[in-house]
């Protein structure tokens, strides 16, 4: 029927006045323009690089590229390659970003809750925090903690030891590194292994919950065997994994691994400053959650932790998600004021270093862009997927 | 409202089109009435501006010769502050003239930036800088010490080829900013501050005890500064060129800011070349022919920007060494002027 009507209406409408053709036209001109536009911006380029004789293509990434960079996750020399670089600085944005986020979320959620608190000097403190912290800028607290990391620390030959294993200075925090013979893989399937079986655990205990109303202590349980597990395979396999200690030699701590204070100051200061946004989502995700629930469930005789857990929580993680979504993209887009502190990461290293080396800024700032825009669709991507998740079913 | 997005867009196109005319510096400069001077952020010595904000030293000395050559006003320059990172964009994109900041001549620089170096006015190699406490007196020691340096320099591939050569290990800390690598050097993030020599006596002048420092003995690699302009305009890379000739054939001649005058007059025809007197080599290069009188007269020849900027009388204290003129006993030469 519909569409005898649509057919009557073009018939009496001239073309250019049909709403469609005219959305349709306007789309084409509008593609047209923006292909045009992309060729006109390339060919110009293009043209004015070869005029100066500057060197394009990415071919540059295959060359050597004869410096050295200071915390590498992949093995790295001089030798290695621009590519090589910057797998270097995206895998120590990746992460920078990652520990970031996770300490950012836990000490997030805790200050959120603290400003709920009903103890008056706790949920005091916990606003101060926010309000200090969210309204300096980053890249200020960034300094702040780089300097006052360098300042505070002793000399390596001053070190402040750990059980003679771990030890702070000015160089970073170096400690022991664990290396792993071939029948360690033993050790890493058990803990494999461990993870199903909690899922699976979890999964029969809700369940059963749901079926029989009676409870399962799921938590000791889990850690039980996440820790037991690993542990009596390691024992089995001859301990493969042993560590090998960073012990003082010359100037610097050599062997074992190294935090770099450029690092530290980094972290510390993505995770505070972040902090402080979550707190705040946190806080008003629980406050989105009506009262009338927390009382209904305290009718219903469920002691607070359990209110908290099975009625707040999974209505106030709707409210949260996304905007939380948002402070993990902003982490890690922050992440890139490494620079400022000589942290290699991408920015420092990539965007930085080889740009400089190889003078081919076009291609280096494209690649550099691509990464943060795929880093940070991908994020989006797993928390909208959460999201969907726990979003409310209607029934 | 389509058609004013079409004609932004235009406009955006053609912005960037009208980047693109590189020939002609001369015309524009002389247009806009100023050299536009890339310059350090701040390297005692070389380019470092005071507290009104007047930039002194051996690389603003070339900026100012350029100016005297082009305007016969020696201040009609404006400096822009480059880390080592930026100052080659600023070239190629034209936000700059020329580069004067302490910049080593190298086969990719002059190869594959699009750059030409116009000489050198300052002949450097990289050293290093410890404390004095730490009891090193040779760079082999350093086996195993953290490295404080810049990043987009020579100065951080020549230390991983000194390292690497040498089979001792390293940490580097590369920073963006000069002021950053003083910085995390006098907080004690690293045993050992690298950069050109001249650097290093100039930026030692800004730790906090400048007597606890010192430089060892060991130069690890060549450093030819100079200055820097765009390839693809000849006219304006022999000016730059031969601004700062003029001012090493003058001190090779005698010829200085307080004699010039007195010069002029000079039966010497190499001299009478120099001033203007004789010849068009002004003409030949787009500027009036006593260009180099107004370079000598305003800013002086080689020797005296020197010793003004660096020399033993200065804080600096940086004898003549090779940058003395090859007639005495250095590598400072420059083709003649027929
Ligand atoms: N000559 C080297 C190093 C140049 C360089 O950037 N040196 C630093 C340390 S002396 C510097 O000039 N700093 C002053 C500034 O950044 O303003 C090069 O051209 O790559």
């Amino acid at each position: 029927m519909s569409v005898s009507t649509e057919k009557d209406d073009s018939a009496r409408v001239p073309l250019w006045n049909d709403p469609n053709v005219r959305g349709l036209v306007s789309q084409i001109v509008l593609i047209a323009f923006i292909v045009w536009f992309g060729y006109e911006l390339f060919s110009n380029y293009a043209s004015n690089i070869a005029k100066r004789n500057i060197a394009t293509g990415f071919g540059f990434l295959s060359t050597t590229a004869g410096f050295s960079i200071a915390q590498t996750l992949i093995p790295y020399t001089e030798e290695s390659s621009y590519g090589q670089a910057f797998l270097v600085g995206l895998l120590n944005t990746l992460l920078v970003s990652g520990i970031g986020i996770f300490f950012a979320t836990i000490l997030g959620v805790l200050l959120g809750i603290a400003r709920l608190s009903k103890n008056w000097i706790i949920a005091k403190l916990a606003t101060m925090y926010v309000e200090t912290l969210r309204n300096i800028p980053l890249l200020l607290q960034i300094y702040f903690w780089y300097v006052a990391v360098l300042g505070v620390l002793p000399m390596p030959r001053n070190a402040a030891s750990l059980l003679d294993s771990f030890y702070l200075h000015k160089r970073g925090l170096s400690m022991p590194k664990p290396i792993f013979d071939s029948a360690a893989v033993i050790v890493l399937l058990a803990l494999i292994a461990a993870i199903v079986l909690v899922v699976f655990l979890s999964r029969w205990s809700r369940k059963r919950q749901e079926a029989t109303g009676e409870q399962f202590p799921v938590f000791l349980s889990s850690l039980g065997i996440l820790i037991a597990l690993p542990v009596v395979a390691y024992f089995l396999s001859g301990s493969p994994i042993h560590l090998e200690y960073s012990v003082l030699k010359g100037f610097n701590f050599r062997g074992g691994m190294t935090l770099i204070p450029e690092f530290m100051a980094l972290l510390l200061a993505l995770v505070l400053y972040t902090a402080s946004f979550i707190a705040e989502i946190v806080r008003a995700g629980i406050q989105a959650v009506s009262h009338g629930q927390t009382e209904a469930a305290g009718a219903l005789g469920l002691r607070p932790g359990q209110i908290l857990r099975q009625v707040v929580i999974p209505q106030a993680l709707r409210v949260i998600i996304p905007p939380l979504t948002s402070q993990y993209l902003n982490l890690t887009k922050n992440s890139s004021l490494a620079a400022a502190i000589a942290y290699p990461d991408v920015m420092h290293t990539f965007a930085g270093i080889v740009l400089n080396q190889t003078g081919q800024a076009v291609e280096i700032i494209l690649i550099t862009m691509a990464v943060y825009l795929t880093i940070s669709l991908l994020t989006s991507m797993f928390m909208n997927w959460y999201n969907a998740k726990i979003a409310l079913v209607e029934r | 409202m389509k058609k004013l997005m079409v004609t932004a867009a235009l406009g955006a196109v053609m912005g960037l089109a009208a980047g693109a005319a590189s020939a002609g510096t001369i015309e524009d400069v002389k247009a806009k009435g100023f050299v536009q001077c890339g310059v350090s952020q701040g390297l005692p010595g070389f380019s470092n501006p005071d507290d009104k904000g007047n930039w002194t030293g051996l690389d603003v000395d070339v900026c100012r010769a350029v100016a005297a050559a082009v305007f016969g006003d020696a201040s009609k320059v404006k400096y822009t502050p480059l880390s080592a990172k930026e100052r080659f964009t600023a070239l190629q994109s034209g936000e700059i003239d020329m580069l004067s900041r302490n910049t080593t001549w190298t086969a990719t620089r002059d190869t594959a930036l699009g750059l030409n170096f116009a000489g050198v006015n300052y002949y450097d190699g990289q050293g290093f800088m410890v404390r004095k406490s730490l009891g090193v007196s040779s760079a082999l020691e350093l086996s195993g010490a953290a490295v404080c340096t810049n990043t987009g320099t020579t100065t951080e591939l020549n230390v991983a080829d000194y390292f690497r050569s040498h089979k001792m290990p390293y940490e580097i800390v590369a920073f963006e900013k000069s002021d950053e690598v003083v910085q995390a050097y006098n907080a004690g993030r690293c045993d050992v501050y690298t950069t050109d020599a001249s650097g290093l006596y100039a930026q030692r002048l800004k730790l906090t005890k400048p007597d606890e420092h010192i430089v060892l003995p060991e130069i690890i690699s060549k450093e030819p500064l100079g200055p820097v302009v765009r390839q693809g305009d000849d006219q304006w890379f022999n000016l730059v060129k031969w601004s700062l000739f003029a001012m090493v054939n003058a001190e090779e001649m005698g010829v200085t800011s307080a004699n010039v005058d007195e010069m002029k007059k000079s039966t010497n025809p190499a001299i009478r070349r120099l001033l203007g007197v004789e010849g068009k080599f002004g003409e030949n290069m787009g500027v009036s022919n006593d260009w180099a009188f107004n370079i000598v007269k305003q800013v002086g020849n080689y020797g005296e920007a020197f010793d003004r900027n660096v020399g033993p009388k200065t804080p600096l204290g940086i004898a003549r060494g090779v940058n003395a003129l090859w007639s005495k006993g250095g590598i400072q030469y420059a083709p003649p002027i027929r």
